[in-house]
This record gives C-alpha cells, sequence and structure tokens, in this order.
C-alpha cells in the first residue's frame, strides 16, 4: 500500500521528472515531448519506490533491470535517472547534442543506470525476457520491469516475445504497456487497429491487471500484486494521456516528436508546477 | 558545370514524385510503417488513399505485404527509415522481395548519419552493403530533389527490385536538365589529376572540393555514381584510368557500400592511388548533421584533408 507521505513524495518525484522533461527537451531543441511525459507515473514508482537499485553502483549485480522498450521516451528514463542521482542535473541540457552521454535513444554503453540499449522499436521485450531468464538461471531473486508502447505492440517481435515470456513462465518479469492511445501517424486504433491490448496480451497466457496510468496508488498497487504473482509474467495496462501535465500536448499526436519551444516550455513548467503536486 | 540554386529534401522530392508516379501509373500502391510524416508518404496518402496501406509500426510485414501486392500486378514502394527497411526487414527483403525477383521498390529515407539528433540506433550506415550484397538488386543514391524524382520514376519502368537511398536533411539541388539513366554514371566534371566518385548528399561536398583544389591548379573530375549497383563500369574504368588517383565519397560506412563497388571494378586493372571517404567503422551518434559530418571527416574540410593524402 502507498502511505500519503510516500505518495506525496512520488507525486514530486513526477513533478520534477515532468520538468527535467521539458527542460531537456526545450535545450536539445527536438525529440519525443508526448511518449516522454505518459510514462512519467510508471517511472517515478519504479525508480523511487519499487526498484532495487544502487545509483553509486549502477553495475550491482543483484540490481532489479529496467528496459525501456519506447526507446524514444529517453528523457523520461533520463530525468528518472538524474532524479535519482545516476548522473548530476546538468548534464540534462546536452541532450542530443554532439558527445552527450544522453543520446537520442538510450545508450548502455554511455549511461550508468541504463541496462539495455534500445530505440528500434519492439526489441526491448525479448531482452527483457532474456535478463528475467538469465536472473532465474544466476540464482538471483531480482526483478525485470519494462515499458512498451501500444504502438510499438504492432511489431510481431512483441508477441514473440509475449509467447516466450509465458513458455519460461517467467514471474520475475513485470512489464507495462504505456495505452496513451496515439503513434505517430494517429490513433492506434485507426493506424492498425490495435484495439484492447489488454485481451490480447490475456490471450497470450499473460497476467493482466489494469490501472489509471497516471494514478500512484492503482499502479502501486498494480505492481505489487506483479510481485505476488507466481508461475506466469504481468502485463500492467496503464492508461495513459500522451504528453501528460502539459494542455497544449496532451492527446495530441502532432506533440509526438517534437520538443517545445521556449515560450512552451515556460507555459509547460507552468501547468506542471500549478498541476503536478497534489 | 553546375549551377547551384536552391537548398530541398531528397525526402520531400520522393513525396512528391510519388504523388506525380501515382497520377500517371494506376498499378502504383505505396506503403509505410507509421513514419509517412517523415518519409513524405503522406502526400499520396491522401491523394491516393486507396491506394495506400499503412502497415503499422510493422517493417517486416510490410515489405512482404508489398511482395504480396506485387504478385497482384501492382508496384509496390515501401518507405520507412533506412534502419528499419534495410536493417529491421532485411531477410525478409531478401527472401520475399529479391529472390522470387519481385516488382517492389524500398525506398528508404534518412538514411546516414545526417539523420541527426535520433542517434547511433536510427543512422544506417550500412544499408548500402545489405542491400548491394543481395543478386539481382538495383541500388540507387540520388544526390538531390530532381535526381530523387527521375530516379522513382525510372524504379518504375524497371521489372524488379530497387532500393532507393534516400537522405533526410536539405541539400542543394543541381541544375534541371542533368540526365538521368539507371546504371549510367554522371560526369559533374571533367579533370585529369583525380577523380571523385561520389554518391547521394556527396555529390555536393565532392564538388566544393573539386572547386577548392582547382584553385591551387589542381584538376579535378567528379563523377555522380547514382546507380551504385549495377555500377558504371566503363564510365568508373575511364576515369579511373585517366586521373590514376581514386577517391570514393559516401555518406556510409567505408565497408560495402560505394568504396568497395568502386574498388571492385578497378581490381586487376591498373595501378591507382585510391582512398574511401565515408564512416570509418564506427557507429554514428546524436548531434546536428552538419556537425556529425564535420566529427566523421565527411564535410568538405575532412573530405579535403583525406583527398590531399593523394595529392603529396
Ligand atoms: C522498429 C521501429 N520502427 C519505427 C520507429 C519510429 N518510431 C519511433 S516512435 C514511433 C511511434 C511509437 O508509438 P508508441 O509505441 O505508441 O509510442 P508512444 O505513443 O508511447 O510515444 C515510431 C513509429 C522505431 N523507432 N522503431
Ligand atoms: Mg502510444
Amino acid at each position: 500500500m502507498l502511505t500519503c507521505e510516500n505518495e506525496k513524495e512520488l507525486a514530486l518525484r513526477a513533478r520534477n521528472m515532468r520538468c527535467h522533461i521539458i527542460r531537456m527537451l526545450e535545450a536539445a531543441g527536438s525529440g519525443h515531448t508526448g511518449g516522454s511525459l505518459s510514462i512519467v507515473e510508471i517511472m517515478a514508482l519504479l525508480y523511487f519506490k519499487h526498484m532495487n537499485i544502487r545509483p553509486q553502483e549502477p553495475r550491482w549485480p543483484d540490481r532489479d533491470r529496467f528496459v525501456l522498450s519506447k526507446g524514444h521516451a529517453a528523457p523520461g528514463l533520463y530525468a528518472a535517472l538524474c532524479e535519482a542521482g545516476f548522473f548530476p542535473e546538468d548534464e540534462l541540457k546536452t541532450l542530443r547534442k554532439l558527445g552527450t552521454r544522453l543520446q537520442g535513444h538510450p545508450d548502455c554503453k554511455k549511461v550508468p543506470g541504463i541496462d539495455m540499449s534500445t530505440g528500434s522499436l519492439g526489441q526491448g521485450l525479448s531482452a527483457a525476457n532474456g535478463m528475467a531468464l538469465g536472473l532465474r538461471l544466476s540464482g538471483k531473486a531480482a526483478r525485470v520491469y519494462t515499458t512498451l508502447g501500444d504502438g510499438e505492440s504492432e511489431e510481431g517481435q512483441i508477441w514473440e516475445a509475449a509467447m516466450t515470456a509465458v513458455h519460461y513462465k517467467l514471474d520475475n518479469l513485470t512489464a507495462f504497456l504505456d495505452h496513451n492511445g496515439l503513434q505517430i501517424d494517429g490513433d492506434v486504433t485507426k493506424v492498425k487497429s490495435m484495439l484492447n491490448p489488454g485481451a490480447r496480451f490475456q490471450a497470450f497466457g499473460w497476467n493482466v491487471l489494469y490501472a489509471d496510468g497516471h494514478n500512484l496508488r492503482q499502479l502501486d498497487a498494480a505492481i505489487e500484486l506483479a510481485k505476488q504473482t507466481k508461475g506466469v509474467p504481468t502485463m500492467i495496462i496503464a492508461k495513459t494521456i500522451k504528453g501528460k501535465g502539459v494542455s497544449f500536448a496532451e492527446d495530441k499526436a502532432e506533440w509526438h516528436g517534437v520538443a517545445p519551444k521556449a515560450d512552451e516550455a515556460v507555459q509547460a513548467i507552468e501547468e506542471i508546477m500549478a498541476g503536478g503536486c497534489k | 558545370m553546375e549551377k547551384l540554386s536552391e537548398m530541398k529534401a531528397i525526402r520531400a522530392a520522393y513525396g512528391e514524385a510519388l504523388v506525380a508516379l501515382g497520377a500517371e501509373n494506376k498499378r502504383v500502391v505505396v506503403l509505410d510503417a507509421d513514419l509517412s510524416h517523415a518519409t513524405m508518404t503522406l502526400n499520396f496518402s491522401r491523394q491516393y488513399p486507396k491506394r495506400f496501406f499503412n502497415a503499422g509500426i510493422a517493417e517486416a510485414n510490410m515489405v512482404c505485404m508489398a511482395a504480396g501486392l506485387s504478385t497482384m500486378g501492382f508496384v509496390p514502394f515501401c518507405s520507412s527509415f533506412a534502419i528499419f527497411g534495410a536493417g529491421r526487414a532485411y531477410e525478409q527483403v531478401r527472401n520475399s522481395v529479391a529472390y522470387p525477383h519481385f516488382n517492389v521498390k524500398l525506398a528508404m529515407t534518412h538514411a546516414g548519419i545526417t539523420l541527426g539528433e535520433d542517434g547511433g540506433s536510427h543512422q544506417a550506415i550500412e544499408d548500402m552493403a545489405l542491400m548491394r550484397v543481395i543478386p539481382g538488386m538495383t541500388v540507387v543514391v540520388p544526390c538531390d530533389a530532381n535526381e530523387t524524382k527521375k530516379a522513382v520514376f525510372a524504379a518504375a519502368t524497371i521489372n524488379g527490385p530497387v532500393y532507393l537511398r534516400l537522405a533526410r536533411p536539405a541539400t542543394r539541388v543541381f541544375e534541371q536538365n542533368m540526365s538521368f539513366t539507371l546504371g549510367k554514371a554522371n560526369v559533374m566534371r571533367s579533370g585529369t589529376d583525380i577523380v571523385l566518385f561520389a554518391c547521394g548528399i556527396m555529390v555536393a561536398t565532392a564538388m566544393e572540393c573539386a572547386a577548392a583544389l582547382s584553385q591551387h591548379g589542381i584538376s579535378v573530375a567528379v563523377v555522380n555514381i547514382h546507380t551504385v549497383k549495377p555500377i558504371d563500369r566503363v564510365c568508373v574504368l575511364k576515369w579511373a584510368q585517366r586521373c590514376k588517383r581514386v577517391v570514393t565519397m559516401e555518406e556510409h560506412s567505408v565497408i560495402g557500400g560505394l568504396g568497395d563497388a568502386v574498388s571492385d571494378v578497378l581490381l586487376g586493372n591498373g595501378n591507382f592511388a585510391f582512398t574511401k571517404i565515408g564512416v570509418q567503422d564506427r557507429f554514428g551518434q546524436s548531434g546536428k548533421p552538419e556537425m556529425l559530418l564535420a566529427e566523421y571527416g565527411l564535410d568538405t574540410a575532412g573530405s579535403l584533408a583525406r583527398i590531399k593524402t593523394l595529392l603529396g
């Protein structure tokens, strides 16, 4: 259960992360705003409550792993890692610039705290499966978490991986589907009839849970339940809003791959500060 | 001599060419994988919605759909980023398109490091190599917007798989009436001391290098190898033998691309001083396109430095 104090701290973290996302994207002048903002609560719960990690020892062998399968949401991951102390906040403004560690898509060779390089959609769930198998084989109790996009789930490889996770009974794996309803060319139901992803994963044998992806209590309860589930992997279908927290970007496909300009960033930060922390 | 005029993105020209081709040829169909805004197939999808198929984020699926459509007499153009169209869907291209020699056109955009800020995961520096190695595949790398348009129309006239490698940024446009025949290189400038064989956006860089060197009394030939496969052997041999100093210039790995195609032609045909300008066996990274070109030695200054190693 999430205590009131927990919830307050996490909400504060989420608010800070949203501000980091806006500021780093504005400084970069390009990047993925919508899909970074939609995963913030998921990341806050993972990095500040559930994941067993050591920012001072990023390669600690017993750590929980995280794979950002929808790698274009890198700013959401960088915001969490920076808040958690994996690297200094100052570095955020180097995002996407020549020579930076903070590449346009996560690079595990460069950034402490990143377990897998991603960016090509559809590959992360398979990698997470491999990590879960590896942890089990090494007799480690650590868990693997991964976040997928709903558009990303159009990749056939996601369903190859979905079968694999069930086949190997990977109950040390918890996946989130960031179900924001949008991809680049528009609504996920219009581009490819990506209807009811939960039922699809269920049909593949997953333990499927549903949560409001911006509700910390609901997400927390789902993650707890996943930890207790034995013999099957868990998929948490997180209903989210792309661009969450910034009125002009919310639920807009156009905000998938553009960064806020200076005046937009000012407005965005104002809105986040006003609404982010209850 | 070329006249430098406007700047225009090669992918923008691709979008326009598809619409024009679609008006002329009702068998042309277009497929994309959730990148229609970036690849510019959006224009076609609006003009001819019935002949446009969005495969979703499923590049392998898209390529095999195109294979199937081609068996019904349609002329499919598939688009995505080069990394996904040539990379992700490689084996589908190889086995479902090229092996049966189907009439599928693979027009992949954002090739090379000038894709920019998205970084190394998205920058295809090996797509020419992957496509060149497939039997029966035609590989075309247009140098500007005009040539892109001609290449799109030409690709539709031949029966078989064609890979069109298209760049993202706005690049300079050469004069309109440059001729274009698949498999026939374009001599952009004649010279006797050194020949620069270039493709894609590096043709403009080659022209700049040539202009700079000519100030120092060096006579530089520039040959635009828009069709990397099948390569114009006669033209390559002629200019290499005339100049004896040979440079290849490509926005691609020096392994498997234009440089290797040219060296294959020259092998056993004489002694040449030879160097390849390209990405020297390293991955790309995030950054602004122009800064990346400098970092990887593909801008005019970097190219000149390498060219000068042959001039002694
Ligand atoms: C294999 C692959 N194909 C295409 C892309 C280009 N791309 C980047 S993001 C994106 C849309 C993703 O939609 P979704 O998974 O729903 O992400 P979100 O809405 O959470 O941003 C596409 C097509 C890619 N990165 N990888
Ligand atoms: Mg989405």
